[in-house]
């Protein structure tokens, strides 16, 4: 257990040093000149000299990796230009608000998708099953933006359902805030539902298949029993962790989706950065994002395998 | 004489596969159902401009925000363009940006897959780990990222979006590639002493192209998804192109005050699109099988 555990996190820790590399290339190298890039086309060439040199982009660019990175490290991931404030501050608020919206929609889309991959399981082949599977599929590929029209338009001007901000008005109660963050959640919810559903469909036609659950058939236990003890106990384990590999696709949606609803988190901040071209900013928004990643999905590995028997056992030997 | 023979002989159990795998193609009712969705919007970004009846470009200020008529079919946007001309031209932009950014990918992806999955060792290792750091970060912000530092053109979105596609097709054609090269006819031809890129691209390559066909359809989809969604946010597709996203993006506030057809065929029109594309890779994958 303590290889696998040091095996993970060791393999994380380069991959976030990887995609530093990939965000640092990105923000600093791609554009070229970045006070010029900033400042505009017809800035003075004094001003951008002076601003490449305010910012530091003046200096050879393995100067600028290596003191980004070693700030990076001691948690200062430099300031906003566009707003003054060092970004980790500003982000890790935005960060909460963000945390919020996604765990509603997960809270939403976790049961929703998991019984949608049952039921389609338990049809294998048939009508329903093809139904599930193909509004999955096709829910998953159309952009969280177009659905957000969709929800905005039935249930909340038609309907008057739900209100159509995401923000409650101050000191409002925990339900209330929650109450105003499922309209937004719902697109994120109908982008998320097919592949939750896909994979709890898949590993559950690989545990009716399997000998166990024959053999549970086979000795007269009654069909809930089978289902219940033994196929969805079994089935369930693989969809743990590709829900954690989702927050990518949720983050991804935040932005479109927090921007929509002028929701404070993070997707909206990354969305302002990029407008102002907040370089700054945008590199550390970016690897707070993939750090974010990466700790739900080592998060996810390690409750797989303490849920899962054959890798716990595997690992005392 | 005698060669071609042969040839044809070697051959035939292989057209007749191919041509019961496309009649199989023919009888599925999503592969269908999506071709003609995808070849309608095909149609309309290629003759929209020659057929809609109207100036998708023309305002009429006076006329700004009317509902659906006789004279406008999906009503006027709130520059009182004609909004059905704008869908159908509006399929144009999106249809170029996404397919060639595939494109851009799936050629980039499957020379570094077969070089990876030949090599194997340090380059694969190497190109691994780069796959997992681009796929801890989503595809739309990494696109924004590099379209902040490069400007948003066509051109731009194309290379960007291809580029940061590479990698996962690399990864499903490396391991398509890992397991064609223990297959004897690579072997075959490395004791003829075949040089590499000759048995990575003669050899391997058109054994290996179903999984990056079928990698082409379904990327093409995530394509028009983040083509969408970047446009949306201004970094995409650039005015006054009547493109679906942008379109939305300028309309979408006149909700809700109940002027609703704007944004809302437009977002259809997305919709319609997505769909049908998954329709079809959906359909090669039920008959090619995802590798």
């Amino acid at each position: 257990m303590a290889r696998f555990l040091a095996r993970r996190i060791g393999l994380a820790l380069v991959t976030l040093w990887l995609l530093s590399i990939i965000v640092f290339v990105g923000a600093n190298v791609l554009p070229g000149d970045v006070g010029r890039r900033i400042l505009g086309p017809f800035a003075d060439p004094r001003a951008v000299a002076v601003f490449n040199h305010q910012l530091g982009t003046d200096r050879p660019i393995l100067v600028q990796y290596w003191s980004w990175l070693t700030h990076a490290l001691r948690g200062d991931l430099g300031n906003s230009i566009a707003f003054g404030d060092p970004g980790v501050s500003m982000l890790t608020r935005a960060l909460g608000n963000s945390l919020k919206l996604g765990l509603v929609a997960f809270l939403l889309v976790v049961p929703l998708g998991v019984l949608g991959g049952i039921v389609a399981a338990l049809n294998r082949d048939r009508f329903l099953d093809r139904l599930i599977t193909i509004a999955g599929i096709s829910a998953t590929a159309v952009p969280e933006f177009v659905f957000a029209i969709l929800a905005i338009l039935i249930i909340g001007v038609a309907l008057r359902l739900l209100p159509i901000t995401a923000t409650a008005p101050d000191g409002s109660s925990v339900p209330v805030q929650f109450g105003y963050l499922i309209l937004p959640a719902i697109p994120l919810v109908l982008v998320l539902f097919g592949y939750i559903a896909r994979i709890t469909r898949a590993g559950m036609i690989e545990a009716l298949d399997a000998d166990y659950t024959r053999t549970a058939v086979l000795k007269g236990l009654s069909y809930g029993t089978v289902i219940r003890r033994h196929v969805l106990r079994n089935a369930l384990l693989p969809t743990i962790a590709v829900v954690a590999t989702q927050t990518g696709y949720l983050i991804g949606g935040l932005v479109v989706i927090e921007f929509m609803f002028n929701y404070q988190g993070i997707g909206q901040l990354l969305f302002l950065a990029a407008q102002k071209k907040d370089f700054p900013l945008l590199q550390a928004g970016v690897m707070v994002i993939g750090a974010v990643y990466l700790i739900a999905t080592l998060v996810a590995d390690i409750t797989y395998s303490l849920l899962n028997p054959r890798i716990r056992y595997g690992g005392a030997d | 004489m005698a060669a071609t023979t042969i040839d044809q002989v070697i051959s035939s159990p292989r057209v007749s596969a191919r041509g019961e795998r496309l009649g199989l193609l023919w009888r599925s009712p999503t592969f269908l159902v999506g071709s003609v969705i995808v070849l309608f919007w095909a149609l309309s970004a290629i003759f929209g401009r020659l057929v809609v009846p109207h100036d998708p470009f023309q305002p009429d200020i006076l006329h700004g925000l009317t509902p659906p008529s006789p004279a406008h079919w999906f009503g006027t946007d709130n520059l009182g363009r004609d909004v059905f001309s704008r869908v159908i031209v509006g399929a144009r932009g999106i249809l170029t940006v996404a397919p060639l950014a595939t494109l851009v990918g799936t050629v980039l992806g499957t020379s570094i897959g077969l070089i990876a999955g030949f090599f194997r060792g340090l380059v694969d290792d190497v190109l691994m780990r780069a796959v997992d750091a681009f796929l801890a970060v989503p595809v739309v912000i990494v696109g924004l990222l590099a379209l902040v530092a490069l400007g948003p053109s066509n051109l731009t979105v194309i290379l960007v979006i291809g580029i940061v596609f590479t990698p996962l097709i690399a990864r499903t054609v490396r391991a398509a590639v890992l397991a064609e090269r223990e297959l004897e006819y690579v072997q075959a031809a490395q004791l003829r002493k075949e040089n590499a890129l000759y048995t990575m691209f003669v050899e391997i390559l058109p054994n290996v192209l179903p999984p990056v066909l079928v990698e082409f359809t379904v990327r093409l989809g995530y394509a028009i998804f983040v083509t969408a969604t970047l446009s949306f946010l201004g970094f995409g597709i650039q005015p006054p192109a009547p493109d679906w996203g942008l379109t939305i993006f300028q309309q979408y506030i006149y909700l809700i005050g109940g002027a609703w057809w704007p944004a809302l065929f437009p977002a259809f029109a997305i919709a319609s699109l997505v769909i049908g594309v998954n329709l079809v890779s959906d359909g090669l994958v039920q008959v090619f099988g995802k590798s």
